[in-house]
This record gives structure tokens, sequence and C-alpha cells, in this order.
């Protein structure tokens, strides 16, 4: 068996000391930043990228993807206690987690989040390891044509990240293509958008511009509404399920798994659109739909099966394709770039020990994250009494010191202000800056595959139809509606939804407000969550 | 508010206009080439039609369909933070890594309402020290801890 083989190697890698230490304070520092609220997976990657620049390749993604899946674990833990999700993708788990916990039941809603998580997180890192290695085969035959429509599907769909509007989001994107030309042209070596300063003639530092949109506006914008939290339980007790719960739950936790694994892999998907998916899923085939909002186990089981499993499989088209589907992938593939590694196919033959290591990694940080969640709840709950105010000085530190770091150039941190003014700007102005960043990141290799493509045909733009799976991938981008693919979730569980009617019926949705009933929006909130904050449709 | 009814659209997509002329005026310069050939404006020249396109149709939707307008901005954050971060960005080769550390986190507490003179120094003090130990003992980052202005090198 091929698989078993590969696996012992990931394992040899993972089970090192090293990777062992480094995949642990990924996941301790994820969960730290998911209970948090005001402090995205985005920010944090972006601010502990300089530090994994010392670090061998393996251990730098394994540290990184551990803080991404870890904040989803600590994310819950906020959404169920304080009704504020801590990331976007644990929004739905505060409805009914929260409910629960009112009723005190608390510890059953972490422990189903916990559990659910840990079965979801088990089952994708297993799909990713079987189906990694064909797609990346299949993408080896991949030109420059398949390259573009690819990368154009996957920014199209990744207005689905976006709450709003269409438009805006594609703006967002088409933008953040603009910014990411800066620098020299990769063919004549001409110096574009560069405004006369020598220090943008590399570019515009990628770190930069993540920790100013997500770091320093995200921190103003929490800053606009500051208020006491509160806590619902102060201690957390029956952290153990009953019989009951644990039937009730099996169902929802499995079905949650398949759609987030789905969903992760597609572009644009990810765990914030997998678990809003789920919760919708659920409460449509529940006997009993009522008791959705009010305190049901599915409807925390579901969601955080879902997110948990989406987190994972979006590691596929990252690894294989090393095209990003959500901008944490984005930055990891920043992180590759930086250590020398070129994200794409080659990767699976390549680097067998990075590739396996970091996906046996990924097994091993979910059995750490139950470990570091459940008997650990107590510590947890402490760190929610901290105040945000005696915290974010702390966050602009590390903001600061993480962009220095990276070149030693004050100029970074001068981008750094100015991007943490725009971001402020765009979001002020319901623009997310999610796609902006994908755009970034995406901006070079579509302009380097557009240019080949074009040149390989000689100028015959028919050429992204004409070759079969290019054929394929155009009309999906092209859906006028963008977000519909992957098929948007039911309302009432789901923005994307309503932003897909708006995009196709604006003017009637501009008159009528999303009717579904936001237990969030009732708090004004500090959360992180892109999600939580923006208006509902129009 | 006759003309305007949504002017956070309108406002983007104002904005957006504007990027879009500031990156083709940039463009200009640079040789289009041909769609076979293309040079380095082609793709930059594309995009910025498109911003353009994107920017009239969120404009035009704003003068059509009410929307709120743009709230509560948090000026006191916005130029508290904005200012510390580029104080930092000034000060760290000068002053030292330390030192501007450490005026970064206390001018930064001032940006919220709760600021409160004793728990922003308490907090200076533990992050300088945190700093100190994670950073520079611990990552060896190869940073001046005093500056040239206060007698360093």
């Amino acid at each position: 068996m091929e698989l078993l083989d590969n696996l012992a190697l990931g394992f040899s890698v993972a089970l090192s000391f090293q990777n062992i230490f480094y995949c642990f304070a990924g996941v301790l520092l994820g969960t730290l930043i998911g209970v948090l609220p005001g402090l995205g997976p985005i920010a944090t990657i972006a601010m502990l990228l300089p530090i994994t620049f010392g670090l061998p390749p393996v251990s730098a993604l394994i540290m990184l993807a551990g803080i991404y899946y870890g904040a989803q674990y600590g994310g819950s833990t906020t959404a169920i206690l304080i009704n504020l999700p801590g990331e976007s993708s644990s929004v739905v788990t505060a409805i009914d987690g929260h409910q629960m916990a009112k009723q005190g039941r608390a510890g059953a809603a972490l422990a189903t989040a916990a559990l659910g998580s840990f079965f979801a997180g088990t089952v994708a890192t297993f799909l990713l390891a079987v189906f990694s290695p064909p797609l990346a085969e299949l993408a080896l035959q991949f030109g420059p044509a398949e390259y573009f429509s690819l990368m154009v599907l996957g920014l199209i769909a990744s207005v689905t990240l976006a709450s709003g509007s269409v438009v805006k989001a594609l703006a967002m994107i088409v933008l953040g293509l603009m910014l990411g030309l800066s620098g020299q042209d990769i063919y004549t070596g001409v110096p574009r958008f560069t405004f006369d300063l020598p220090e943008l003639a590399d570019g515009l530092d990628f770190v930069a511009l993540a920790m100013g949109m997500f770091g320093i506006s995200e921190i103003i914008r929490n800053l606009e509404d500051e208020h006491q939290r509160l806590l619902v339980a102060a201690k957390v007790k029956g952290l153990m399920l009953t019989k009951e719960d644990f039937r009730s739950i099996i169902g929802p936790v499995l079905r949650g798994t398949g759609i987030g694994s789905i969903l992760g892999i597609l572009p644009g998907g990810g765990a914030m659109l997998s678990s809003f998916a789920a919760y919708s899923i659920e409460k449509k085939i529940s006997r009993t739909p009522q008791r959705f909002g009010r305190g049901a186990i599915e409807g925390v089981a579901g969601p955080e099966s879902a997110n948990n499993a989406g987190a994972q499989t979006s590691f596929i088209p990252m690894l294989t394709l090393g095209i990003p589907s959500n901008p944490v992938m984005a930055l990891m593939i920043g992180a590759l770039i930086i250590q020398g590694i070129t994200p794409g196919p080659n990767v699976v033959t390549d680097k067998p020990d990075l590739f396996w290591g970091v996906i046996a990694s990924m097994w091993i940080g979910n059995f750490m994250l139950v470990l570091l969640n459940l008997p650990l709840i107590g510590i947890w709950v402490r760190l929610l009494t901290v105040p945000y105010h005696v915290l974010f000085p702390a966050i602009v530190a590390f903001c600061c010191i993480g962009v220095y770091s990276v070149n030693n150039n004050n100029f970074d941190v001068y981008a750094m202000a100015f991007f943490g003014i725009l971001g402020y700007v765009l979001v002020k102005l319901d623009c997310e800056p999610a796609p902006l960043l994908l755009g970034f990141v995406i901006g070079p290799m579509l302009e380097e595959h557009l240019r080949r493509a074009m040149l390989i045909s000689r100028g015959d733009p028919s050429v992204f139809l004409t070759r079969p799976i290019s054929a394929v991938l155009v009309p999906l981008g092209a859906d006028p509606a963008g977000g519909g693919w992957p098929p948007p979730p039911r309302r009432p569980s789901s923005r994307a939804s309503s932003r897909r009617s708006c995009a196709t019926r604006p003017r009637r949705c501009a008159r009528r407000r999303s009717p579904w009933a936001r237990p969030w929006a009732a708090t004004p909130s500090a959360g992180a969550s892109p999600c939580a904050r923006s208006a509902p449709c129009c | 508010m006759g003309l305007i009814r949504n002017p956070k659209d309108v406002l983007s997509g104002l904005l957006f206009l504007v990027i879009a002329g500031i990156f083709a005026w940039q463009a200009q310069d640079l040789s289009m080439g041909t769609a076979v050939r293309m040079g380095p404006g082609y793709f930059p020249m594309l995009l910025s039609g498109l911003l353009g396109l994107l920017g009239i149709i969120v404009l035009v939707n704003g003068l059509r369909f009410p929307g709120e307008m743009p709230s509560g901005i948090a000026w006191r954050a916005l130029f508290v933070l904005v200012g510390v971060v580029v104080f930092f960005g000034f000060a760290v080769r000068p002053l030292g890594f330390l030192p501007a550390l450490g005026i970064t986190v206390f001018v930064s507490a001032a940006g919220s309402r709760l600021f409160r003179p004793l728990t922003a120094l308490l907090i200076t003090i533990a992050m300088v020290v945190f700093a100190w130990v994670v950073f520079i003992k611990g990552l060896g980052l190869p940073l001046p801890l005093l500056g040239p202005w206060l007698g360093g090198y």
C-alpha cells in the first residue's frame, strides 16, 4: 500500500520532537486567538509569519496549519460561552450553543463541539491523504490556460467569502489583483506602480498588507463599541455527554463532516461556508426544527464538524494546485514562497516529507486540541474575562514587531499603517477585505498564466474554451451570480443565499432586509468575524 | 438626500473610480504590447478598466437604491493607532527596539475610551519584558535594544 508508506513517512516527520513542539505551539496559539474575539486567524498567521522564516519549511507549515484549525476550535468556545463568535466560522455555533449554555448545558455544548471537530478532522485528514496525490497528478497536465481558468474560477467563487454586494466583492478582487501587480514586471523588468518609491521595487509586502487590513483596521473597528462581555457560565460543568446526546449528534456530525469536506475543496469554500451549509441542512431535515435556535445540540454538532472538515480539506487545492481557496490558504502560499518552495503539483513528488508531514501533523494536532480544549477549558474561560482594552495594545505591538522584522524595513511599517486606514475605510463602506487579499496573492500568477497562454495560442482567446479542462472551468466561473458555485445553502440560515438573491434581484432585496434573526447582532459585537458585523444584504 | 440614496455605495463607487483612475494614469507609460505578446501595461489596463466599470455599477446602484450612512467611525482609535504604527516605523531605529515598543504600547492603549494610565503602564511593562524575552533572547531577532539617540550603537 503506497498510501500507508506515505502516511508512515508523514508520521515519522510529524512525530519528530521538533515538529510535535511546533504543532503544539500552533494549536495552542490558534486556540488562544480563536478564544479571544477580535483577532482572527488571518491576522495571527500574518503576525507569526516572520517567526516561521527561521524554521524549516515543514515545521513552519505545520505550525501555521495548527493555528488555522486551532482557531476553529477556540472560536466555538467563545461563541458558546459569550455569544460572540471568535471566528466567522463559528457564527452559527453561537445560535444554539449559547442557548445551551444559558440552560446550563455549556459543558455538553463544548464537548459536542470538540468531539465533532475531532471526528471531522480525522476524516478530512484521511481524505486529504487519499485524494491529493491523484489530483496533483492531474494538475501536472495543466497548462497556462487551465491555470488561468482555474484561478479566475477561484477568485469569482471567493465572493462567497464576503457578505454583502457581489459587485463590491468583485471590485475588491480586482483591486487586490492590481495591488499585487506592483513591483517589477516579470518579463521585462519594468517597474510598475512603484510611484517612484524604491521600496516598492520588489512589490508591496504581503505581510504588511495582510496585517494592516486584518490586524490594525480590525482593532480600530473593535474599538468602536466597547462593552463589558457577559460570561454565561463562569464554571463549566458536565463535560460528559449522555447516551442520548451521543445518539442525537452522530447524524449531524457525519453529515457535517461530509458537507465540510466537499465545500472545503471547492474554490471560495472553507470553514465559514461549510458551517452555514451544515446548520441549514440540519435544521431542514430535523423532525423538530422549532428546537433550533433554542439550544438544539444538533445545531452545534453539525456546523462544528463541518467547519473543521472544511478547514482541513481547503488544504487540498493549496497543496496540489498551488491555488488558495481562501485568504488563510493565501497566507500559507505566501509562507511557502518565502521558504523557497513553489506551491503546486510538484510539491507532492519533490517534497514528500513536507506534504505527508503536514498531513500527518493535522491528525496529531486535532488530537492535541481535544486534550487542550476539554480538560483545560477552565483556563480558556478565565482568558475570556480579560477585557479588550487591555489586550489590544499587545496586539498592536505584535503587528509592529512582526511586520518590521520581515525585512527590517520601516517602509513596511508605514505600509501597514496605510493599509490599516484603507482597510478601515473599506469596511466602513461595507466592502470586505477578504477577497482583496486573495486577489493580491493570485494577481501575479494570474497575469503570468494569462500572458503565457496567449503567447502559446498566438493571441487566440478561444484557447480558454478549446482546451478541455479549461472549457469546463470557464462556464462555472461565468455563472452570473458567482456564488452559484458552490450551491449556496438556503435561507434562513445563510447570508450566502440572501446575497445571491441580491445579485439577481437587487431591487427587491434593497427594500427588504433579511428576515433571519441574528442573535449576535443584538449585542454590539467585538467579534473578528466579517460576517457578524456587516449589514445583512444590501 | 434626494440624489444620493445609499451613501456607502456612492462613496465606494467613487473610491473604486479614483483608484482605477490612478492605476490607469500610472499604467499609461507602460507599453501595452499586443494580445499575443502582452507588454507590462496590458493586464494593468485591463484591470483598471474592469475596476472602473465595477465602480460605475456600484455608484449607480448607490444612486438608485436606498441604504445607510457609514456610522460610528472610531476617530480616536483611528488616529491613535495609525499614529503609533507610523511612530514605531520611524522610531525603531533611532530610539531602539525596546523604547520604541514601550511608547507604542503605552500610547496605543490611549486609543480606547477605557484608557487608564496605570493599566496602560502595566501593560507596557509586561509587553516590553515579554518582547525582550521572546524576540531578543528567544528568537534572536537582530534588533538594537537602544538606538543612537539613547546612547546605543
